[in-house]
């Protein structure tokens, strides 16, 4: 099953294994860490992205990470696939020190209701009360795995096991702006417009996960989000739901960003 | 000045599915925005080079359906490359593949496709619109450039920028030979090993046809199944133009400029770039083959591709200076309609 990813294990003590370089057709590689979802591999994938980036090589035009590859563009006429790959296999042997940031976001989430028509309905999947599913997702030590699918769309791990739900049979053309869904191990923050979807509605967040406007700031990119984030959701009322999408709509964040530490790269000796 | 005394184009029709597009969106499918771009690329910047426009100056992007269109400039030169449309100019029929040029007033109305699927007509100078995240081109799932994120409306009027589209010599391209379009080929992975030696097999003999769900974001091919080794979800990752993912009813999706940037099914192979053009121009209810090259093979294809198209784009032929299209027998509406008993 894809949702359900093997236990994890213990990041600094895992050797570092070298990836699998994978076509992509032309003018792409995938630099491809293992097949399942955990930190070890999504740090492996950040800092060769981090590396990439940093040494600026000529002919790459951007970078896409993942869960557990990240995914190279190139132009093959200005550097050809088989340079390409010596050049990532000496940054993966030798990732560069540059710490990442880590940042936790604090973000209002509002359960139940019209905002998460599908609380009950996982409530009583599981033999909880809906105000015990709002709890233990709200006290979820979420980590962003991923930026995909939809423009700041984020995936999240870290969503407690009792929570853990297939997806929904019959996906859903349509679900709502902002939603907060979970589907398998994950839960997702969707961005300010609708989406389709198989995962099942919590709720929904008054931040734009998505917003142009904010290009070109330095804090805060379109992409609220970005992989290797740590959330926590905050439950809010619907009154104060609606106050909050009036001000993020009219450019206020309304998510919360402590900067925690600048991790030091986890080399093993 | 009011909006009309400024050069633009007014579209009385927007055709079937009319969007601006350039060379696509790139540096932000990090964060989950889908490329774009036009589908034909190489055709995009011959349209371009017949009017003296930067490559990937951004353009009309028409499919299937033209759009009918008034000209509200004093002169405006244009282009239009890529499928066979029939094209008149207040009625006088054009010849595409050459630019043109035309005045406030004139009536411009491209037809049914004949053959191919998409054409490109470009305007001298481009088009005076602000660039989303560094690009003009559409991305209608969300709502990103264009004009207001969308397919083209009847009534929509896009400015020229001024003073742009002055003199220049009128250009047509040489004869160029009917791209082969028999097979498609591919470099297989990234996720092959998710689908059975019998899988492989059936997906590089069998011919599939493009269903009625072929649209800017990917062809949905029908055909005989591919089987799949070790089910069809896998971890999500990233997403190519070209990408051929395989879900669940064995059929294979090809996926194109407006795709998602991950994806959760494994994808078995990629279109090389160089037939990509060809898959642009397929039409619902057509038929094509795929076939294996390696990744090596495909790299010296492309490379080989780009330079043919540079050489292309240098070798456009003078055609002499007339101010107007010279009077051809006019297209009998029979003409417009010939195309669509292909469908």
């Amino acid at each position: 099953m894809r949702h359900n990813p093997p236990p994890r294990e213990p990041t600094l003590d895992r050797p570092l294994e070298l990836p699998r370089f994978l076509p992509a057709g032309t003018g792409a590689l995938v630099v491809e860490f293992g097949a399942q979802v955990d930190e070890s591999t999504s740090e492996a994938v950040l800092a060769l992205d981090r590396a990439v980036t940093a040494a600026g090589i000529e002919g790459v035009i951007e970078l896409v990470p993942t869960y557990r590859s990240l995914l190279v563009h190139f132009d093959p006429t200005v550097i050809r696939a088989a340079a390409l790959r010596q050049t990532l296999e000496t940054l993966v042997a030798h990732p560069e020190a540059a710490p990442r940031e880590e940042r936790l976001w604090t973000i209002p989430v509002c359960y139940g209701g019209a905002c998460g028509e599908d609380l009950e309905a996982v409530a009583k999947l599981h033999k909880l009360d809906p105000q015990e599913v709002v709890a233990i997702h709200a006290a979820s030590d979420f980590r962003v795995y991923m930026i995909g699918f939809a423009p700041g769309f984020a995936y999240l791990g870290g969503l407690d096991p009792r929570l853990h739900t297939s997806r929904r049979v019959e996906p859903r053309l349509r679900t709502p702006a902002r939603s907060v869904s979970i589907g398998g191990a994950q839960s997702a923050l969707n961005p300010p417009f609708e989406l389709p979807s198989g995962w099942h509605l919590l709720g929904q967040t008054p931040v734009r996960l998505w917003d142009p406007r904010r290009e070109g700031d330095a804090t805060i990119g379109p992409s609220l989000l970005l992989p290797g984030d740590r959330v926590r959701l905050s439950p809010v009322e619907p009154g104060e739901y609606r106050d909050l999408c009036a001000r993020a709509d009219a450019g206020d964040p309304v998510a919360q960003l402590q900067i925690l530490s600048r991790t030091a790269e986890e080399t093993p000796a | 000045m009011s909006a009309n005394d400024t050069p633009g184009l007014r579209l009385v029709e927007a055709g079937l599915g009319t969007s601006l597009q350039d060379l696509g969106r790139r540096f932000f499918q990090r964060f989950g925005i889908s490329e774009s771009g036009a589908l034909d690329a190489p055709a995009l910047r011959l349209a371009n080079a017949l009017l003296g426009n930067e490559p990937g100056t951004a353009a009309l992007e028409i499919t299937l359906s033209g759009p009918v269109i008034d000209i509200e400039a004093e002169r405006v030169r244009l282009a239009l490359v890529g499928a066979d449309f029939p094209v008149t100019l207040n009625g006088q029929a054009l010849r595409t593949g050459r630019s043109f040029e035309a005045q406030r007033g004139d009536r411009l109305v491209i037809g049914l496709a004949r053959q191919g699927a998409r054409a490109y007509l470009a305007v001298a100078g481009g088009f005076a619109a602000a660039p989303t995240l560094g690009s003009l081109s559409t991305h209608s799932r969300s709502r990103l450039g264009g004009l207001d994120g969308g397919y083209l409306k009847a009534g929509d009027r896009l400015a020229l920028t001024p003073g742009a589209a002055g003199e220049g010599p009128q250009l047509a391209l040489p004869a160029l030979p009917a791209p082969e379009a028999a097979k498609l080929r591919v470099v297989l992975g990234p996720q092959d090993d998710f689908y059975t030696d019998e899988g492989i097999e059936t997906f590089l003999s069998a011919r599939y046809q493009v269903s009625p769900r072929a649209d800017r974001m990917g062809y949905q091919f029908e055909g005989p199944a591919i089987a799949h080794a070790k089910g069809f979800n896998i971890v999500s990752d990233g997403i190519v133009n070209g990408s051929i993912q395989v879900p669940g009813n064995g059929q294979p999706i090809v996926l194109l400029a407006d795709r998602q940037t991950t994806g959760g099914y494994p994808k078995i192979a990629t279109v090389i770039e160089a037939d990509l053009p060809i898959l642009a121009q397929l039409r619902p209810g057509e038929g094509i083959g795929f076939t294996a090259v390696t990744a090596d093979e495909a790299e010296e294809i492309v490379l080989e591709a780009r330079a043919a198209q540079a050489a292309r784009e240098a070798a456009l032929v003078e055609v002499g200076a007339a101010r107007r299209p010279p009077a051809i027998r006019a297209l009998l509406s029979a003409d417009l309609t010939a195309g669509l008993a292909r469908v």
